[in-house]
C-alpha cells in the first residue's frame, strides 16, 4: 500500500513530470525564474493548490454532474488561489507584487485544471492529495533547476547572496545579461526536455519524415538507386 | 483620441504580445501548432473570446468590484476586489459556454471549425491574463475593447507564425531528444527575443 502512494508520489516528478511530458503549466515556468526567491514562493503557492483542490475535488467526485463539472472545478480551484494571493498579500507584500498577475494565473494553470480531471474525478482523496502533491514537486523541479541557472549565471546571485563576484563589483565574473531576459528560459527548458529524454528513451517523439540513409560508396550507379 | 485607441491597440499586439512577451497561454501555444489550419481557427477562437470577456469583465470590475463602485447601491466603503478572480473566471467560463450554443444554433459553420476549441478556451491564461491585465493597468470601457482586441491579434498572430515555423521544421534533421516538444520551446525563445525587438519603439 506505502508502496502505490510512493510510486504516485515520485513519478510526477521526473518521468511523467508535467512540465516537460504532459506540456502542462508553462506560462508560469517562464516568466518567474529571473529569480530563485521569487521561484520558491511561486512553487509553494502552486503545489499547494493542486495537492488541495485534487482533495477537495476528489472528496465531492460523486456528487459532481458531468454536465456542469468545469465549472465546480474551477469555482473550488477559485477559492483555493483567492486564499493564497490574500495570504502572501498579507505576509509578504513585495513578493506579491513582483509576481503581479502570476499568482492570480495559477486558476487557469492547466496541471491543476488537468489532474482534477485526469485523477481526482476518478480516485480516492487520499491518493489524490499525494497525486497532486507529486505533480507540484514536479513542476517546482523544473522551476527550480530553471531558476537556478538563471539567477546563478545571468546575476551571479543564489536567492540574493553573492555566489559569484561580479566583473562590476571588482570581481572575476562577466554577468550573462541575456539569461535574466525571460525567453532565454524558454531554451533552458529545451535543453533541460533533451537532457531528460537522453536518459528516458521512450519520451522520444517520433520523427514525421526520416531523412534516407546517405550512401556514401564510390560507385556511382549504385548511388543513384537511393536517391 | 483615434490615436490614443490605436496606439494601444499597437502596443498590445506588438510590443506587449501576450503570448511572446508576457507568456500566456503557453499551454494551447506549444499543444496545437503543429497546423497552420488549427493554430488559425484556435486563433480566431481567442480573439472572440477576448473581445468578450474583457470588457465584460471591465464592466463588472468598475460597477460592482473596485473600491466604492457600489455607491450606486448605497454601500459605498464596500470592496469586493477580493472576490475579483472568482468573478473573471466565471465570466469567462459563462460567456465561452453562450458563445458555444450560440454559434451552435446560428453560424454552425464556424462552430464546426471552432468546435474542439472553444471549450478549451476557459482555461487558457491569454484569457483570464488579458483581464488581469486589464484590472492592473486600470483601463477604461472603451480603452479594454481595443485592449481585448489586440490581445487576442497579438496572441493569434504569434500562434499562426509558430505553427509556419514547425510546418517547415518537419523536413529538418534534429537531434533525437529534441525532435518536438525540445526543439518547439527553443523556436518559441528566438520568436521571443525576436519580439523583444519591438520593446524600443516608442508610439
Amino acid at each position: 500500500m506505502a508502496n502505490k502512494y510512493k510510486e504516485i508520489l515520485v513519478k510526477p516528478i521526473i518521468a511523467e513530470n508535467p512540465i516537460t511530458l504532459q506540456i502542462l503549466g508553462i506560462c508560469s515556468a517562464l516568466a518567474v525564474t529571473s529569480n530563485l526567491t521569487v521561484t520558491l514562493i511561486m512553487c509553494v503557492a502552486l503545489t499547494s493548490v493542486v495537492s488541495l483542490s485534487n482533495l477537495f475535488i476528489s472528496i465531492i467526485r460523486n456528487h459532481i454532474p458531468s454536465s456542469v463539472r468545469i465549472i465546480v472545478q474551477m469555482t473550488i480551484i477559485a477559492s483555493l488561489v483567492i486564499v493564497v494571493d490574500e495570504l502572501l498579500k498579507a505576509y509578504d507584500y513585495e513578493t506579491s507584487k513582483k509576481l503581479s498577475v502570476f499568482v492570480g494565473l495559477i486558476i487557469t494553470n492547466c496541471i491543476v485544471m488537468g489532474r482534477a480531471e485526469a485523477f481526482a474525478m476518478k480516485e480516492k482523496p487520499f491518493p489524490s492529495f499525494i497525486d497532486g502533491l507529486g505533480n507540484g514537486l514536479g513542476y517546482s523541479f523544473i522551476l527550480i533547476v530553471v531558476a537556478v541557472i538563471r539567477e546563478l549565471f545571468g546575476a551571479g546571485t543564489l536567492m540574493g547572496v553573492e555566489i559569484f563576484p561580479l566583473v562590476s563589483n571588482g570581481g572575476w565574473y562577466p554577468a550573462n545579461n541575456l539569461l535574466l531576459l525571460p525567453p532565454s528560459s524558454f531554451i533552458i527548458i529545451g535543453l533541460l526536455i533533451w537532457v531528460i529524454r537522453v536518459f528516458n528513451k521512450e519520451q522520444v517523439e517520433e520523427k514525421d519524415f526520416s531523412l534516407s540513409k546517405h550512401d556514401v560508396s564510390p560507385n556511382y550507379e549504385k548511388r543513384e538507386i537511393n536517391v | 483620441m483615434f490615436e490614443h485607441y490605436l496606439n494601444i491597440f499597437l502596443t498590445t499586439v506588438f510590443i506587449e504580445n501576450i503570448a511572446l512577451s508576457v507568456f500566456l497561454g503557453m499551454c494551447t501555444f506549444i499543444a496545437i501548432s503543429k497546423k497552420i489550419d488549427a493554430a488559425f481557427g484556435l486563433g480566431i477562437a481567442v480573439i472572440v473570446v477576448c473581445l468578450i470577456t474583457v470588457p465584460l469583465n471591465n464592466f463588472i470590475y468598475n460597477n460592482v468590484l473596485r473600491e466604492g463602485a457600489l455607491a450606486w447601491a448605497g454601500l459605498p466603503e464596500a470592496n469586493l476586489q477580493f472576490v475579483g478572480l472568482i468573478s473573471y473566471i466565471g465570466v469567462i467560463a459563462a460567456a465561452v459556454q453562450i458563445l458555444e450554443m450560440f454559434l451552435d444554433k446560428f453560424v454552425p459553420a464556424l462552430y464546426n471549425a471552432l468546435g474542439v476549441f472553444l471549450p478549451l478556451i476557459t482555461v487558457n491564461c491569454a484569457i483570464l491574463g488579458a483581464s488581469l491585465f486589464m484590472v492592473e493597468k486600470d483601463l477604461k470601457f472603451g480603452e479594454s475593447v481595443v485592449y481585448g482586441l489586440g490581445a487576442g491579434v497579438g496572441w493569434a498572430m504569434a500562434i499562426v507564425i509558430l505553427a509556419g515555423i514547425r510546418e517547415k521544421l518537419k523536413y529538418a534533421d534534429i537531434p533525437e531528444g529534441l525532435q518536438g516538444l525540445g526543439i518547439t520551446f527553443i523556436i518559441v525563445g528566438l520568436m521571443s527575443f525576436g519580439f523583444m525587438s519591438f520593446g524600443g519603439i516608442s508610439l
